[in-house]
């Protein structure tokens, strides 16, 4: 009890506290027909249950299906469905959603919790707290990294995939034995770094409605029963809250909201924090996207070869291109933009804090970027989600009909003006909140020459993406 | 860029921005008079690569394509003209069309081919890039617009 009591008080004292209870907040919560969806545990179980056997479906046929990924259910259904799904849908409108019904923790979290739908006496799991040092989002850009290093591969062969997913899921019930609550979302799962960060645009957020009741609430009980670990008066933003909404459940006085709220609400105020993990997350989120487009969707077979022949010499010069631009390219340029802009400033911050707080501008920019990317080759290749779904196990059924069908949802060659549309949205925003956070810092008549280099780099990297893309 | 003061300066940004966006998108981008001049591309298909990857013409050009494959079945589809050809490995396919819409399209195989067969792609470009020229006045456009709206 001494060390939740510990956690809670760093919490409070940790973050700057914002609460979403004002004029510009609809609180779901209290939508009649609404409340008894988000009250009972069984929707969220039915939907968990479902996903977790959709994950397993999807790695026998990835491992027992036909070889060939255009073909294969777990490739189109992963790399062109869910994650399309997840880029589109999920995360713009609702956050860190899809975490709320992501099958990768679950077995851990039943086993952990002794129970399916509420916590059993009897539990399992060491439930230490996760090492000081891995802390952060650094094992999450990491492991985002190894992801794309081996992409072609992982993107395309369906057996890949399958061990990928395999190694995941085993990897989050191993670490839910050793480690409390869900350590494997927060801290190692690639995908919660994704989701995590992005979550912070996006108009949906779990927040207390009057913090003074918390304080005189001991038992803590949201903190207590929350699967991550989050106590949600110290809630700064919405990038570690699942959404699961455990805590709106078993608060005794009715004091927690999930508030629709106006998008990117947790973003534009200076941050006063000296961590750069967001910032790398970030950035290699901004790599990624270059990367992948020019690999996916460029015209360049050599280097769609180069990175399909793992362990070959032209690999490793892909992997050595694609290291440079995550960790050397990018980190530089965003770093020589911020000194330039902060040279600018009448009171410089540090170099690590300025990178910290500005790198909040990089979210709108890398989000709409993978939306833009994603258009690239969801609209192309729709077709492909029917024709897996008529033929899930590659047994030449015809369920829906369409087995032939080559649908191209982009018939009409809008893709190219919707991918423009989406990084001109993004740039936007980005260049927005740049200067928001000058404004916030100083209003002296110069003060908006701070903006222009951290702009100018949203700007040539929107022209990069713009050229790839469409050029 | 100093801070707006007077309500006519802290308004008229909010009409100068959108009318510059139209004149952005609707101002002819100028192009070369030409003729129209009939092309002929050997392109050669290898897994999950065209070669050449590029090929560019003006409005109005005819151009027929001759794919041959390397290895094996590829197709060739392009976007935005709803035209596809299939060639055998060592035997060529030939399509034939006039490349009346200006802009960038994305030739893409249409027979599976191998594991990477959803990325083979090659691009033709028909005269100017208009697209991409507009994306990129809108762009700078838009960096002014959001650090007025920012600044504000």
């Amino acid at each position: 009890m001494k060390a939740a009591e510990k956690v809670l008080s760093r919490q409070v004292r940790a973050e700057d506290q914002v609460r979403g209870t004002g004029k510009d907040r609809l609180d779901l919560a209290r939508v009649p027909w609404l409340r008894p969806l988000i009250e009972s545990r069984w929707p969220l179980f039915l939907a968990r249950a479902v996903t977790l056997a959709g994950f397993f479906f999807t790695i026998l046929v990835g491992l027992f299906g036909s070889p060939v990924g255009s073909h294969n259910f777990a490739i189109i259904f992963i790399w062109i469905a869910w994650w399309t799904a997840l880029k589109l849908v999920f995360i713009p409108l609702g956050g860190r959603s899809w975490c709320s019904v992501c099958p990768l923790p679950m077995p851990g979290e039943w086993l952990q919790q002794g129970s399916l739908i509420s916590k059993a006496r009897k539990r399992l799991g060491l439930g230490l707290r996760w090492p000081k040092r891995l802390r952060g989002y650094w094992l999450q850009a990491g492991l985002f990294l190894v992801i794309g290093l081996f992409s072609a591969v992982t993107l395309t062969d369906p057996r890949v995939t399958a061990w990928v997913l395999l190694g995941l899921i085993l990897l989050a019930i191993a670490l839910s034995l050793v480690y409390e609550r869900r350590s494997f979302c927060t801290y190692v799962c690639p995908i919660g770094g994704f989701t995590g960060i992005y979550a912070q645009t996006a108009p949906v957020e779990v927040r207390v409605v009057n913090t003074a009741i918390c304080a005189t609430h001991s038992e803590k009980t949201c903190y207590i029963e929350c699967p991550w670990g989050i106590y949600p008066v110290a809630l700064r933003d919405s990038s570690q809250c699942g959404l699961c909404l455990e805590c709106l459940r078993v608060c005794p006085k009715d004091n927690i909201a999930l508030n629709l709220r106006p998008f990117g609400s947790d973003l534009g105020t200076p941050r006063r924090t000296l961590r750069l993990d967001e910032a790398f997350l970030a950035l290699v989120m901004l790599g990624s996207a270059l990367a992948f487009s020019a690999v996916f969707t460029g015209p360049w077979g050599i280097l769609k070869n180069a990175a399909l022949a793992i362990g070959s010499l032209p690999w490793l010069g892909y992997a050595g291109a694609f290291l440079s631009l995550n960790l050397v390219v990018l980190p530089a340029a965003f770093a020589l933009a911020v000194w330039l802009g902060e040279k600018a400033s009448t009171r410089p911050a540090s170099l690590r804090r300025a990178i910290a707080n500005w790198s909040q501008a990089l979210l709108p920019l890398g989000l709409f970027s993978w939306i833009a990317f994603t258009i690239s080759f969801a609209l192309p290749k729709f077709s492909y989600i029917i024709n897996a779904l008529s033929d899930p196990l590659g047994l030449g059924w015809s369920l829906l009909g369409s087995i032939e069908v080559m649908l191209n949802a982009d018939r009409f060659g809008f893709a190219p003006f919707l991918q423009v549309a989406a990084l001109l949205v993004g740039l936007y925003w980005s260049v927005s909140l740049i200067a928001s956070l000058v404004k916030a810092e100083t209003e002296t008549p110069r003060a908006w020459r701070m903006a222009v280099p951290p702009a100018a780099f949203s700007l040539l990297y929107t022209l990069l993406m713009m050229g790839l893309l469409v050029g | 860029m100093p801070p707006p003061t007077s309500k006519r300066s802290r308004y008229l940004p909010w009409l100068v921005i959108p009318l510059l966006g139209i004149l952005i998108l609707v101002l002819p981008i100028p192009a070369r008079a030409r003729t129209s001049v009939e092309h002929i591309f050997k392109i050669e298909a290898t897994r999950f690569a065209y070669i050449p990857s590029i090929i560019r013409v003006n409005p109005g050009d005819r151009l027929t394509i001759e794919l041959t494959s390397q290895d094996v079945v590829h197709g060739l589809a392009v976007d935005g003209y709803d035209l596809e050809i299939q060639a055998d490995p060592g035997r060529t396919a030939r399509l034939s069309f006039t490349a009346d819409r200006p802009g960038t399209y994305r030739l893409r195989c249409s027979v599976t081919c191998g594991s990477m067969h959803p990325f083979m792609i090659g691009k033709l470009q028909v005269g100017n890039n208009n697209l991409l020229w507009r994306g990129a006045g809108l762009a700078l456009l838009l960096v002014l617009a959001g650090v007025w709206r920012g600044y504000r």
